[in-house]
């Protein structure tokens, strides 16, 4: 027997979770005004996640999902972006969507109940929020094949979880953009829970990364909780997807220090002490300390970050809260470009009973 | 003008459209250099490349998958699933994306994409190539579902559904790919989805029916129309949304109704033509609506596969049984 076949998997950071370069710092990571840029929309986030979290505990809110934890691998991917690329995430990467140009209100509308939170003003191309586990993969590398087939210098990002990479679109998806050298970067964020089930179960493969070996991709791991590590392996991704030399995957390693979603306790699963342990290494800390030592960031300039975070989020949340229910009849009225005549007697139906029993229905 | 078969007719809106709209892409597996397995895509890779027209990995849910991406980003794939046996991989695409794409995003992204496969018994194929599934795909809302079943009918409703700014799953009657030609002018004329096609008029009894059934549906009713009995035939041909209109307007004219089809009975499509004249139509009946359809058992493999389907004669007792009421 021979070695007709092998391969290896590189694991990258920058920052190790006390803020101090563990590495050769790439350039991005001396361009202060980026890494403001970047920290100061993280924060954000986790201002407006907390408040997410309140919104739905005081009934203002439908179940919605945490991204506490995930802030650098979602900011880090958007942010190494183009605003004409196209992102088809899963449905709590806000820090991305974030820094895409979707709004705070639109994603409260979302997990309000309200379509219109999927209609962005901002980025009309991204795919909305996609709760089936894995399939946005295939949107995203149909979205390049789009790209390629127009000869548009585009690229399309799609994000999943640990647990998505057991789902077959996750890897037929990979399999063709390898086939087609497809512009497209496929991010798995490893917050390390699939709900209850630990990554430990979820799969033998020792990486996520080496899921990129069997359709032929380059497959890297970086420290999710590393937002320049992140973004820098993310923007060399997108870079060799628009030089024609197909696609990549790329495994940021996080996790998921709050619960699923709102409307699950993962007390129930796995120990308090895994959870504290991984606060201490969680993505804020770091790249605020890095910024400190570089002196371009105080206690002072914190405070009134943190100030008008808030201020942002109670906006925002002001906005949502006083948007008026869609219409009754919205619900008819995108279903198809060409109205069945056939379903207007239902659609009449639902407006001449939806004013009665809507709200008795919440 | 031109003699063709319903196959070639579809080659033939195919290649009409790839064209005159530079968006459209055919793909899916063994489409290109083979042509396709039945060759519905023949000579399509040749005449438009391998850009235009694309075999791609064995995957249904990726075709699908893929056809949804490109569609929500401004191409119109036509996606070709071998076997409607393979097409349930795609289900969970066409379910949760390509039928909810306009509305869940209030009309910023649409799925203008068509899946076509075909479907239906009685050509002597392998296990799971057989079965006729339609009425999984009519239950699903923002998804159009239409079945041609002549080369006239094949050729302008494929081009309709190609350029419907949504989603449809084409379902194409294998058995009569091949069994007859018309005179199909290659004008790239759609015909309009949405409404049945009147085969043939009669004032007697109302007979629904859709796809390779209409053969068998139109050999029963010639037969009996030599005893004087004369049968509307109505090609449902969309199978969702169900043009109900045309249907009620014969039954209240015939007093009498039998839908024939070859899937199985249970939560078939002519449940819902059934209830929809039992809400809407039941004063004009004369007697029960009855249903010639396939039986509620899996498809039989090849040596018994025309037992499982309705037949000519079982079609004309049930005619005659329905018109003695």
């Amino acid at each position: 027997m021979e070695t007709i076949a092998d391969f290896e998997v590189q694991y990258s950071q920058f920052l190790d979770p006390e803020g101090k370069p563990s590495a050769d710092i790439p350039a991005l990571a001396t361009d202060t005004e980026k890494l403001l840029d970047m920290y100061r929309l993280m924060t954000v986030t986790r201002v407006f996640d907390t408040k997410a979290i309140n919104l739905q505990r005081t009934g203002k809110l439908g179940t919605y999902a945490s991204c506490l934890g995930h802030e650098a691998a979602h900011v880090g991917i958007a942010a190494a972006m183009r605003p004409d690329d196209v992102l088809a995430p899963s449905y709590r990467e806000y820090g991305a969507m974030l820094c895409r140009g979707v709004t705070m209100t639109e994603i409260l509308l979302y997990w309000g109940g309200d379509e219109r939170g999927s209609d962005y003003a901002g980025p009309r191309n991204d795919f909305p929020m996609c709760v089936p586990i894995a399939t946005q993969c295939l949107h995203a590398a149909g979205a390049a094949m789009a790209f390629q087939l127009r000869g548009e210098d585009r690229c399309a990002v799609s994000i999943n979880g640990d647990g998505g990479t057991s789902e077959g679109a996750f890897y037929e998806a990979m399999n063709i953009a390898g086939a087609r050298k497809l512009p497209v970067v496929f991010m798995v964020v490893n917050n390390k829970w699939a709900i209850s089930l630990p990554i430990e179960m979820q799969t033998a493969s020792k990486t996520l990364a080496q899921k990129a070996v069997a359709a032929g991709i380059p497959g890297i791991q970086v420290d999710g909780n590393d937002i320049i590590a992140v973004r820098h392996w993310v923007e060399r991704a997108l870079e060799r997807a628009r030089n024609g030399e197909g696609a990549c995957l790329i495994e940021a390693v996080t996790y998921r220090l709050s619960d699923h979603t709102t409307a699950d306790d993962s007390s129930r699963y796995r120990k308090q002490e895994e959870v504290e342990a991984a606060r201490t290494v969680e993505p804020l800390i770091r790249i605020r300390q890095y910024l400190m030592d570089l002196g371009v960031w105080d206690k002072k300039k914190e405070t009134k970050l943190l100030n008008d975070a808030a201020a942002k989020v109670d906006a925002a949340v002001e906005k949502y809260l006083h948007t008026p229910k869609p219409d009754i009849e919205s619900m008819f009225d995108h279903m198809y470009a060409q109205w069945p005549e056939q379903l207007e007697e239902q659609r009449q139906h639902a407006i001449r009973y939806g004013g009665t029993n809507g709200d008795s229905h919440g | 003008m031109a003699e063709v078969t319903l196959i070639d007719a579809l080659t033939m809106a195919m290649a009409w459209e790839l064209e005159h709209d530079p968006s459209v892409v055919v793909l899916g597996e063994d489409v290109g250099v083979n042509g396709g397995v039945f060759r519905a895509t023949a000579g399509l890779q040749k005449k438009f490349g391998v850009d235009r027209v694309q075999d791609t990995p064995l995957a249904e849910g990726m075709i699908a998958g893929i056809s949804i991406g490109m569609a929500a980003q401004g191409m119109r794939p036509i996606a070709e699933i071998q076997f409607m046996g393979f097409i349930y991989p795609t289900v969970d695409q066409i379910i949760n994306h390509a039928g909810r794409m306009r509305n869940r995003t209030r009309g910023r992204l649409t799925c203008p994409m068509v899946l076509r496969a075909p479907f239906g018994g009685g050509i002597h194929a392998p296990e799971h190539h057989s079965e006729s599934t339609e009425a999984m795909f009519a239950h699903m809302p923002g998804i159009r579902v239409v079945i041609p079943s002549s080369p006239t009918r094949a050729y302008g409703l494929l081009l309709a559904a190609i350029r419907d700014p949504d989603p449809v799953v084409f379902l194409e009657p294998k058995r009569i790919y091949r069994l007859n030609k018309q005179d199909v002018e290659d004008n790239g004329k759609a015909l309009p989805m949405d409404v049945c096609y009147i085969l043939r008029e009669g004032s007697d009894i109302t007979v629904v029916t859709w796809g390779a059934m209409t053969f068998e549906t139109l050999k029963a009713v010639d037969q009996l129309a030599r005893k004087g009995i004369r049968c509307e035939v109505i090609d449902l041909t969309t199978i969702s949304p169900i043009d109900y209109e045309t249907i009620l307007e014969s039954v209240q004219k015939t007093g009498r109704l039998v839908i024939v089809h070859e899937a199985a009975r249970t939560c078939g499509v002519g449940a819902e033509i059934a209830a929809i004249v039992a809400e809407k139509g039941i004063y004009d009946l004369q007697g029960p609506i009855r249903r010639v359809t396939g039986y509620d058992v899996v498809m039989p493999l090849f040596r018994r596969e025309m037992d499982y389907m309705p037949s000519v004669g079982k079609i004309i007792d049930v005619i005659q049984e329905s018109l003695e009421d």
